[in-house]
């Protein structure tokens, strides 16, 4: 298999603190990676690097040519009150006169993410669970083959959490989707991801979710 | 009434108005910039004060002081952390400059009442061009930003994550904002401007699901306010802002009401 990612020698400081030093791993295409850690071991930083939002201190990264890197990121702002549906939202990046073949795609993307009799709902009245797949919806518009998802699962119930996991399992054995998935939630992670990358103390383990034996908060 | 020239000319020039505040109003509302709206109006204030000091038209002044306003006050909201404090200080500032440059003028009051306070019923046929054409200015770098200033209002996060130019599309809209404040205070004065600028949008917000349903609710209901603001002024002799200001606060309020009710139920 060849590969989607390959990180060398990485290292990163914010003044004098260190946050990890010399990281060296990669993910193969296709593969479904838990990025692992304990809180403050950097986790989101890495991913900031790798979607080109922070700049290393040293070393570098390369992505295959034929990768397109899709992201969804930890936080969003949407209050009670946010006004626009679950299908405005994820048609925000999406030019103002829409034609067919956008919309054809967007309605695509909404089945594919179980959103579409939910449409119309306002996204600050969506459940955490609908939120999570909106936001996942929109970064598939761009159609990524590489997801990184950042702890999409944190707020979530156990049924959200799992609805969500089949989804990303859906597209990572339907459409060979590398997925990375930076999580806490180690039974999750263990039931779901095949690989892990472990990133404690400024340093990163790479193995198979089924021979991960570390504890962290 | 439209048999008089200076009604005719009212109601061309609070139309374009209208529809410009409406959808400058729509990412406004998104992107919380109530506040600073209010605060150019203020600058724009001193910056027409400041005109008629130097016997300048004061839309003229209006421009020129909103538009280097808005990027000094944009720049000071996105990194300050007194966000509000400063922006205060600023707007104290600006009203109390306001204040001097019209007392060393000779026709203070009259002129404080019109920039303050709107004077839509004597407007030109050449001011009314002029409205206009900055009311196209307007639309059109809107229009040509729509796909990043959408994504960025109502999504910053996401549209950060894409790569999107967010600090550029930050002062373009600023600048559409500026120029709206300015001719928007023409029709309700800068003490009102914000009155067009967050009401109909505010409302709107309860009405619409997707950008474009905003922004037809937003600029459907600044131009219902002027519009039966200007009738009423014409038939009662009160002021047009008077009216202007009751009808979207009881359109907003009768909205967010119905809203909050549907909600609990």
């Amino acid at each position: 298999m060849s590969k989607a990612l390959q990180v060398v020698d990485l290292s990163m400081k914010f003044g004098d603190q260190e946050i990890f030093n010399k990281l060296n791993f990669s993910l193969e295409q296709g593969s479904m990676t838990a990025l692992l850690g304990p809180n403050g071991a950097g986790k989101t930083t890495l991913v900031r690097i790798l979607m080109g939002m922070l700049t290393p201190t040293k070393g570098y990264y390369d992505l295959a040519d034929d990768v397109k890197v899709g992201y969804v990121p930890q936080f969003r702002n949407i209050d009670p009150d946010y006004p626009l549906s679950i299908r405005s939202f994820i048609e925000l990046n999406t030019p103002f006169f829409k034609s067919q073949k956008v919309k054809d795609q967007v309605n695509h993307i909404l089945q594919e993410t179980y959103l579409k009799g939910l449409a119309d709902i306002r996204m600050g009245e969506a459940s955490g669970g609908q939120k999570q797949r909106a936001y996942l919806a929109q970064a598939l518009l761009d159609q990524p083959n590489f997801i990184i998802l950042d702890e999409a699962t944190a707020s979530l119930d156990p049924k959200a959490k799992e609805e969500l996991m089949n989804l990303i399992a859906h597209l990572n054995e339907e459409h060979k989707m590398t997925v990375l998935f930076v999580t806490h939630d180690l039974a999750l992670a263990k039931r779901y991801m095949k690989d892990y990358l472990y990133l404690s103390g400024g340093t990163v383990q790479q193995g198979k979710m089924a021979d991960f034996k570390e504890r962290f908060n | 009434m439209f048999a008089y020239e200076f009604m005719r000319n009212a109601f061309w020039a609070a139309t374009f108005i209208a529809i410009t505040c409406g959808v400058v109003g729509v990412y406004v509302v998104a992107r919380n910039f109530s506040f600073l709206a209010h605060t150019l109006s203020e600058i724009g204030f001193a910056g027409a004060a400041f005109a008629v000091l130097m016997g300048l038209k004061p839309l003229t002044g209006m421009l020129i002081f909103a538009l280097l306003g808005s990027i000094g006050v944009g720049e000071l909201s996105m990194r300050t952390e007194q966000k509000e404090s400063s922006i205060s200080a600023i707007s104290a500032l600006f009203v109390g400059l306001g204040i001097l440059f019209l007392s060393l003028s000779s026709s203070a009051s009259s002129y404080a009442t019109n920039i303050l306070f709107g004077s839509i019923i004597g407007v030109s046929r050449s001011s009314v061009y002029q409205l206009v054409g900055l009311s196209i200015i307007v639309l059109i770098l809107i229009l040509a930003i729509q796909r990043p200033i959408n994504y960025d209002s109502f999504d910053h996060i996401g549209a950060v994550a894409h790569h999107l130019n967010t600090g550029l599309v930050g002062v373009l809209f600023l600048v559409a904002l500026a120029m709206a404040v300015s001719i928007g205070s023409q029709v309700v004065g800068s003490m009102l401007v914000f009155v067009l600028l967050t009401m109909p949008p505010s409302t709107a917000k309860y009405l619409g699901k997707s950008i474009p349903s905003m922004i037809a609710w937003s600029v459907g209901l600044a131009l219902a306010g002027v519009w039966i603001g200007l009738c009423l002024g014409y038939i009662t002799n009160w002021p047009v802002t008077f009216f202007i200001s009751i009808i979207e606060v009881g359109a907003y309020l009768s909205v967010y009401f119905t809203h909050s009710r549907r909600k609990r139920v």
